[in-house]
């Protein structure tokens, strides 16, 4: 156990450990201090820090890019949400469920894709492809209610009912802050296991890697499979707190999109990035409108240009992301961290 | 259902397919050579739109004369972009000139938003309204002007390729970086002359698209990956390939909204590109890729 836990530290610099420390301490102790509003904030980022990371494993670590991640949260969302609302299966029963069916999506794309050697932009557009298959699909099935949408009853709560995942919003905060933790320990033992050199290695010269005797073809359908089931665990976690399932709004495009912008925005293929990135686009759209707001300028789409105006500024000044060149602002240049 | 109602549907997916080719056929041309997805294509194509728009409610200008001068404003931007901004990301992954086009879509959209606002706008000329009747068919006249209005830029364009210096050059470019570069040519220049030449085809089929279709600035997205369907199917970098996948894909949509529902269309197009991408990756008419 000891030695686990070494190995998972290993390597960290003393001051990254500390920094990282006392942002965990601030994100536990923040909903005694946050109003609802920063809450639901909060959430947000932790949601989109945990989606980022399984994301990451995909494109940062074995290189293969996915613009439809949005397949996999919509795959989560909806087998836990029919079982619980057809069947009253609770969602972690439905997690059961839903993490093997977003796992053998990933694994059809990638199995499709892989085989037939679909690399790269062919790649990325089948993802799109499939997942835009799916929101089509998902709007003409009777069985999820189609487009009307699926809903899941909703009643006041007098206590947490962290079994149906029922209750207040503190409660949805710690558990996706439990799974981003989960997630950041995750993918570092990841990165730093065998599989994870493999992946590296595939990432940088795919050629490479499979005359070094790394079959490529395997190695490339473990990552697609792990990072969708992960991403499903937060598709069931989402389900259970808008408690209303739309396929426009569940598996649109836009939905793949806003998930990778975090990672590429904090550091594709970093540890940290993800998470970083969801602080920054999310604690940036949030700045956005409030700051609109105050100004009184209540004008539909401002924001959204302001958003996409600071996209453009970071991805120009930036080109591997904020976290690499923070990191070495504040002292902290091991690799891998 | 009688014979010709399938025959009618079949020949205006065919007619607005064409026009989709051309849309596409700027997207193929641009990665054929920049070897960058635009993925703000159909965020350029709403553009075009909302300028025959704008264009046609102050002057009464036919859509069929607009062509032009919209090509060209078209051309100015793309070119502007290349050159400002892309030419800078030619060398970087992916993943890195995707977020820039995403951005550039996002500012696009939510520009056209505060412009012209979220309802859907169209234009109604003298003809829109009236149709041929060939034998059992009748087919629709703003469709047959904006099919032939397709073809005709799409001819011009590969003549541009085809015996022109600049377009020579050009192909040389796409062929081989390298030897581009060696033998003295301005790459950079000609990246965004390319990217100018493919927003100007947006640019022309936008304004014809029109004739066709309603916009609303969130149209976008959806003829971006539109178009992405029909280049991947027709083959990356094809310039006929371009315009065979719009054909099929505009015929599979017609076909699919008349037999099944209009709002499942999407999902059939979808499926094919599904297929071409496992049984042909290469596309109906490409080369196969290295």
């Amino acid at each position: 156990m000891g030695g686990i836990i070494a190995r998972l530290f290993g390597g960290i610099p003393r001051r990254g450990l500390i920094l990282l420390g006392v942002l965990l301490l601030a994100l536990i102790a923040a909903p005694l201090f946050a109003g609802s509003y920063l809450l639901t904030v909060l959430i947000l980022i932790l949601y989109f820090a945990y989606i980022g990371q399984a994301w990451n494993i995909m494109m940062g670590f074995a290189g293969q890019l996915s613009l439809g991640h949005a397949l996999y949260v919509g795959l989560g969302a909806y087998t836990a949400a029919a079982l619980y609302v057809h069947f009253g299966i609770g969602p972690w029963i439905g997690l059961l469920v839903a993490v093997p069916v977003a796992a053998l999506a990933g694994a059809f794309i990638g199995f499709l894709a892989f085989r037939f050697r679909v690399g790269g932009v062919y790649f990325a557009i089948l993802t799109i492809a499939v997942a835009e298959f799916a929101r089509v699909g998902f709007d003409h099935l009777t069985w999820t209610k189609g487009s009307a949408g699926l809903f899941l009853p909703v009643a006041q709560y007098t206590h947490n009912d962290l079994w149906n995942l029922r209750g207040h919003p503190v409660m949805f905060y710690y558990i996706l802050l439990t799974a981003t933790v989960l997630a950041l320990i995750g993918c570092r033992a990841l990165l730093q296991s065998r599989m994870g050199y493999f992946w590296q290695a595939i990432r940088e010269d795919e050629e490479a890697a499979r005359s070094a005797g790394i079959d490529t073809f395997y190695y490339k359908m473990v990552a697609v499979v792990i990072s969708a089931g992960m991403t499903s665990f937060a598709g069931v976690i989402y389900a259970f707190f808008y408690n209303n399932l739309f396929p426009e709004q569940v598996f649109h495009i836009s939905r793949s999109i806003e998930i990778i912008l975090g990672p590429i925005v904090g550091g594709v293929g970093t540890l940290f990035g993800p998470i970083l990135g969801a602080f920054i686009l999310t604690g940036l759209a949030e700045t956005l409108s409030a700051t609109l707001e105050g100004l009184g300028i209540d004008l539909p789409g401002a924001k959204q240009v302001f958003y996409g105006i600071c996209l453009l500024l970071v991805i120009v000044a930036l080109p591997d992301g904020v976290w690499p060149w923070l990191r070495k602002r504040i002292g902290l240049t091991e690799r891998g961290s | 259902m009688p014979a010709e109602v399938y025959l009618n549907v079949a020949v205006g997916g065919v007619l607005t397919g064409l026009v989709y080719g051309l849309m596409a056929l700027g997207l193929s041309v641009i990665f054929g050579v920049v070897r960058v997805v635009n993925f703000a294509h159909g965020e350029m194509m709403t553009i075009a739109m909302y300028i025959a728009i704008v264009l046609f409610a102050t002057f009464r200008l036919d859509p069929l004369i607009m062509l032009l001068p919209i090509a060209a404003l078209l051309f100015g931007l793309g070119y502007v972009m290349q050159a400002g901004l892309i030419n800078r990301f030619i060398t970087r992954p992916e993943h890195s000139q995707f977020l820039l086009l995403v951005a550039v879509a996002i500012i696009m959209i939510n520009v056209l938003l505060i412009i012209f606002g979220p309802d859907a706008q169209n234009i109604q000329t003298a003809y829109s309204y009236d149709s041929f009747q060939i034998g059992p068919l009748i087919v629709d006249a703003a469709k047959v002007y904006a099919a032939c209005a397709a073809l005709v830029v799409t001819a011009a364009l590969f003549a541009f390729f085809r015996y022109t210096h600049i377009g020579t050059a050009i192909r040389a470019c796409a062929d081989n970086y390298t030897g581009a570069l060696v033998v003295g040519l301005d790459v950079k220049r000609l990246y965004a002359l390319t990217f100018g030449l493919g927003s100007a085809c947006v640019g022309a089929a936008g304004t014809m698209l029109l004739l066709i279709f309603d916009v609303t600035p969130a149209a976008g997205p959806a003829y971006t990956l539109l178009a992405f369907v029909i280049v991947i199917t027709g083959g990356l970098g094809s310039m006929p390939g371009a315009l065979l996948g719009g054909v099929l894909i505009g015929l599979t949509e017609a076909m699919a909204g008349l037999m099944f529902s209009p709002s499942a269309k999407s999902m059939f197009a979808f499926g094919i590109l599904v297929l071409v991408l496992l049984f042909r990756p290469q596309g109906i008419m490409g080369k196969r890729a290295a």
